[in-house]
């Protein structure tokens, strides 16, 4: 049989400037990231932005606040464990507590889709006032708009907060030293793969549910200790991946972390593998990452271990000096690879 | 998580990697064939407990990769159609065409959805009478089945308004068409352990004899590829050339006889482009007479004629290790990892991403902190 003329094996690839937003834009990868330092920073660039942490701190007449804004649209807008509401509350609230700030107001933007039905709204208005209770947060300023039918996806929600910062540590990437360990509170990927779920209407054995929650009480726990935390990250979008690789090139700093510690629960893992997800880069809605110094390590463990959102608390990895930005795991059968951002979110794999 | 951690064991992987330090006594290339086996040795780093003789050349199974960019700018042309649903797996969206992809043309408002079977492209078609839904049907033996089951079940609901654009490979004569090849280095492979469990190993066995190469099918854990490795190399090491099946959890012999006779039914064997290797005779499938009436392109029109991709990338030649990075004349200033000419510059793994990294710490410069 004739051969092809020369075998030349190589790969088409993929597209990496784009004229237009794609939906990759929005994934939490390099392409998001490309948005923020081509467009965002160089007309909005000060200090504050280029820290590049989950929100801004400044201190006004002596006291220190956290700053911070997200915008949340999810389908379907109730999900397993959660809805846009109490993702537009947990997540502002986190951001502000991985500033090491104790979250005081919020205000919501609401976008709302012409023929959203009244009892859609209550049901998410209702859940968003839990978690602000829960939370110790109060929405103390609004607004509302609606679009065209067909021109939103039934409701956007926008919401800011601010915290207040009642200790003297500088809880930000540039803060992380070699040596640091790296804690996490629980096991990841649930809230990637319970949206994943419902959207597609995939049915599990076993129910995954999103493990939304406020995490500031907890980070409240470790401050109040006197923990000398040297910077904390929720996981969200691009999951656990993504946001080492974020505080590493921030932060200057090398990061190494051991994949068979990571806790994934036997549901996602399996469903990561019917897909063909990496469990590293699903999203999270209630875990984050801690860098401790490692005199420190045991102890934050013990209270995060002690609290209900942090009772399989451990140890994933620690920072070590070089090369900056890099961030490694060590796979299951010991060897060691580089851990990337991808350019958008995961997508399905065929094979 | 039973029959997935027994095969990623650290000490079992350690203890093969030693097996094979045992075994090998001279250099060996070694072909595995499928892009999922290429994923598990990138993702767990299997390429690091092998022996320096041993050379894997990532082989040309990953239906993304290997789909002609004139069946790609079709899908892209057909999805513009106001009145057209494109349903397509994930990692398609992200391929480019000539100048674009399916997440762009999603982008310009075309109504591009991610479907994780082809049966749903089949219920969108049923519950959208008014609009066209066209599948991209791509993949090798592995999605073929279903692919068919999806045609059989439109033709049972009596759809008119559903299509497949059939891009579908098939295992055998790429690899034989490699080992044709006047550049081919590849002494022996592993095959495809979900495209053997479909079609069985006979159709390998004429291939081992023919071309005198050792044939593993092969599973796609870590422990899997070692041992599959293991067995190649031992055949190449003591002279023997048969077909071993590794995955014999999964795969016989004959393989699933009542999918194969569904492939049959629905599909022809056709010649096919393959992009990175060009045409390859009788090394696709397309529908058959009956079925032509599923048939997306001639509902909508032919792919139009093959495509030339020119490219500065000399990754083929780095992959297969008869060039080293340091020695491609755009490495380090054409092509670095922030504008990449080809794959290998992309990925951090990659290993002209890993030269730029290293050759840049090693002249005492700061080195790129970004992992772009």
């Amino acid at each position: 049989m004739p051969g092809v003329e020369e075998f030349i094996p190589s790969c088409p690839l993929p597209m990496d400037q784009y004229p237009t937003i794609v939906l990759a834009h929005g994934g939490g990868g390099t392409l998001m990231h490309q948005l923020i330092s081509r467009i965002f920073r160089p007309v909005f660039g000060n200090p504050f932005l280029d820290a590049g942490h989950d929100g801004a701190v400044f201190a006004l007449t002596g006291e220190r606040l956290a700053f911070t804004t997200d915008s949340y649209v999810v389908h379907p807008l109730f999900f397993p464990g959660g809805d846009i509401g109490t993702l537009a509350v947990n997540g502002t609230v986190n951001d502000l507590a991985m500033c090491g700030a104790r979250p005081l107001y919020l205000s919501a933007g609401f976008i709302l889709e012409e023929g959203l039905p009244m009892d859609t709204l209550w049901r998410i208005v209702k859940s968003m006032g839990r978690a602000a209770e829960e939370a110790h947060v109060q929405v103390v300023t609004g607004d509302t708009k609606v679009v065209d039918k067909g021109k939103g996806d039934g409701v956007f929600i926008t919401t800011t907060g601010v915290g207040v910062i009642t200790h003297d540590l500088a809880i930000a990437p540039s803060s992380v030293r070699p040596g640091d360990l790296v804690l996490l509170n629980g096991d990841i990927g649930r809230h990637g793969i319970a949206v994943m779920s419902v959207r597609e209407g995939l049915a599990f054995e076993s129910a995954i549910e999103s493990d939304c929650a406020p995490l500031a009480d907890l980070v409240a726990s470790l401050l109040g200790a006197g923990i000398e935390i040297h910077c904390l990250r929720d996981l969200t979008r691009g999951g656990l991946a993504s946001a080492l690789v974020e505080i590493a090139r921030d932060g200057r700093v090398a990061v190494t972390i051991e994949e068979h510690v990571i806790p994934v629960c036997e549901a996602v893992q399996g469903a990561c593998e019917i897909f063909g997800l990496d469990p590293l880069y699903v999203a999270n809605e209630g875990r984050f990452v801690a860098f401790v110094p490692p005199e420190a390590a045991e102890s934050a463990l013990a209270i995060m271990r002690a609290h209900p959102l942090g009772a399989s608390a451990c140890v994933i990895g620690r920072v070590v000096g070089e090369p900056p930005g890099l961030v490694t795991r060590k796979s299951r059968i010991g060897i060691t690879r580089i851990v990337q951002m991808l350019s958008g979110e995961q997508l399905p794999r065929i094979c | 998580m039973k029959f997935l951690n027994e095969y990623r064991d650290a000490e079992v992987a350690a203890a093969y990697g030693r097996a094979l330090e045992r075994l090998t006594t001279r250099p060996w290339t070694i072909m595995e064939v499928c892009g999922g086996q290429t994923h598990a040795i990138v993702k767990f780093g299997v390429d690091a407990l092998l022996p320096r003789e041993v050379t894997l050349v990532h082989g040309p199974g990953c239906p993304v990769c290997v789909t002609p960019v004139e069946l790609l700018d079709k899908a892209m042309e057909i999805a513009c159609r106001p009145e057209v649903i494109l349903c397509s797996f994930g990692d398609m969206l992200r391929v480019p065409g000539t100048a674009r992809d399916l997440f762009s043309v999603k982008a310009t408002g075309a109504d591009v959805r991610v479907v994780y079977s082809p049966l749903e492209a089949v219920e969108l078609a049923r519950s959208n009478p008014a609009r066209e839904v066209v599948f991209f049907a791509v993949g090798f033996e592995t999605t073929a089945p279903a692919n068919a089951m999806a045609v059989i079940q439109a033709h049972r609901l009596g759809l008119r308004n559903f299509s497949l654009l059939v891009a579908h490979v098939l295992v055998p004569p790429a690899m034989e068409a490699i080992l044709s090849s006047a550049s081919n280095r590849v002494q022996g492979f592993l095959a495809p352990g979900h495209v053997c469990t479909v079609m069985g190993f006979s159709e390998y066995e004429r291939i081992a004899q023919q071309y005198r190469v050792p044939i593993v099918v092969t599973g796609f854990e870590p422990v899997d590829i070692l041992q599959g490795l293991h067995m190649c190399i031992k055949q190449l090491e003591e002279g023997r050339t048969t077909v071993e099946n590794q995955y014999s959890r999964s795969v016989r012999r004959e393989g699933n006889t009542r999918a194969q006779a569904l492939i049959r039914d629905v599909f022809r064997v056709c010649h096919r482009r393959w992009r990175g290797l060009g045409e390859i005779p009788q090394s696709g499938l397309a529908l058959q007479e009956k079925y032509s009436s599923f048939d997306a392109e001639e509902r909508f029109g032919r792919a139009g004629p093959a495509k030339a991709e020119s490219s500065e990338c000399q990754s083929g030649l780095i992959l297969q290790g008869a060039l080293r990075p340091e020695g491609c004349s755009a490495f380090g200033t054409r092509c670095i990892p922030e504008h990449p000419l080809g794959a290998p510059m992309v990925s951090s793994e990659g290993a002209c991403a890993a030269y730029y990294r290293y050759r840049l710490s090693a002249a005492g410069n700061p080195g790129p902190t970004g992992i772009s």
